[in-house]
């Protein structure tokens, strides 16, 4: 057992499978679908309030989606949580500011690393609160329910992805 | 059904924590806290992500309907668009390119000691999200309903039974696996 928990990687298949059966979990226990990104708006809409106010509940969005620690808000801070706790039983836990794929197309220099993820970070936020979800909420949850709408999420992320990726790595970087 | 646990807000709290914990953890041993498992995969020269995310779909497909047919699950199916849905999916897309993390494996990585994924990434959706909070309206107004087609599923959509597609999709999806590990993922 401990051997398993202190193996650097799992078979992707097995990491997979206990990903399917821990939503199964989520369904029955908690009536919830595993999903990340609507705890992202809830953070936004409290640092909002902290800093203007109680009116910034009364924003259309927020009256959807309250600023308020919720059950997915807690599940992305155990996600943090367990990811170390996997890390670190393996001796994989490191701290990287700029990590060795980006260093060996765009060189060490963290500034423009950070620029970039932060940009990134930007249109994730805003895509998957347009789309409604992310690839945890759509491109597993929703999949798994075979939900028309997370069929045509998953396959855009993708398509964004690979190209963004692509012209970042072989056209940019050439 | 399990009610009487479903309306306990402490309870549901914990239970989340508890879940995100595990999550986090299968992410983490499934590789796919790391920026350069990710990003090999946008650059199509790995295919972690897609095995792991594909055997989550076809395991959790088949588990949350058995669970459905027993009475002691509800399904939660997203509604679309395709003003919404495509084109969120694909500035998502966007996002998921440049940073090589999504919301959930951003906050893997942060787990995982990557600094990146928390000065750049988390800050950048906690942003984004916002931007999309206060937009929100306006473009609720005019693009987010184009081309609405509710909360369908596929199965639905076919008017068939649920397991006349979970059966042929979890194989599909199976199917899939075998083809990318034969070809080298």
């Amino acid at each position: 057992m401990m051997e398993w928990l202190t193996m650097p990687q799992w078979s992707p298949y097995v990491a997979g499978a206990g990903i399917g059966l821990l939503s199964c979990l989520t369904f029955l226990l908690s009536d919830k679908p595993l999903g990340c990104s609507t705890a992202f708006a809830r953070s936004s809409g409290m640092i909002e309030k902290l800093l203007r106010g109680r009116q910034v509940a009364d924003k259309p969005y927020y009256q959807q989606v309250e600023p308020v620690v919720d059950w997915q808000w807690m599940l992305v801070v155990g996600v943090v949580l367990g990811a170390f706790l996997s890390a670190m039983l393996s001796g994989q836990f490191e701290l990287v500011l700029v990590p060795s794929r980006w260093a060996t197309a765009f060189g060490t220099g963290s500034l423009v690393r950070l620029v970039t993820a932060f940009v990134g970070g930007v249109f994730l936020g805003f895509g998957a609160r347009w789309a409604g979800g992310c690839t945890s909420g759509h491109g597993i949850s929703g999949t798994l329910q075979l939900a028309l709408s997370s069929w045509l999420a998953v396959v855009c992320f993708f398509v964004g992805g690979v190209a963004a990726a692509m012209l970042l790595f072989h056209v940019i970087a050439g | 059904m399990l009610k009487g646990l479903h309306s306990r807000r402490k309870a549901q709290l914990f239970i989340g924590f508890l879940a995100g914990i595990a999550f986090g953890f299968l992410l983490q041993k499934g590789g796919v806290t790391r920026y350069d498992v990710i990003i090999a995969q946008l650059l199509l020269e790995d295919w972690t992500v897609l095995q792991v995310m594909l055997s989550a779909v076809a395991v959790g497909m088949v588990g949350v309907h058995l669970l459905h047919s027993l009475g002691l699950a509800k399904l939660h199916p997203k509604t679309g668009s395709l003003g919404a849905t495509a084109l969120g999916g694909l500035i998502f897309g966007v996002g998921f390119g440049l940073l090589g993390y999504c919301p959930g494996t951003v906050a893997g990585a942060v787990g995982n000691g990557y600094l990146d994924a928390l000065a750049g990434g988390v800050v950048g959706t906690v942003v984004g999200a916002g931007m999309f909070a206060a937009w929100f309206p306006k473009l609720q107004a005019s693009i987010l309903r184009k081309g609405e087609f509710g909360d369908v599923t596929l199965p639905q959509l076919l008017k068939v039974r649920a397991w006349v597609v979970v059966v042929p999709a979890a194989a599909f999806l199976v199917g899939l696996l075998a083809l990318i590990d034969l070809l080298g993922g």
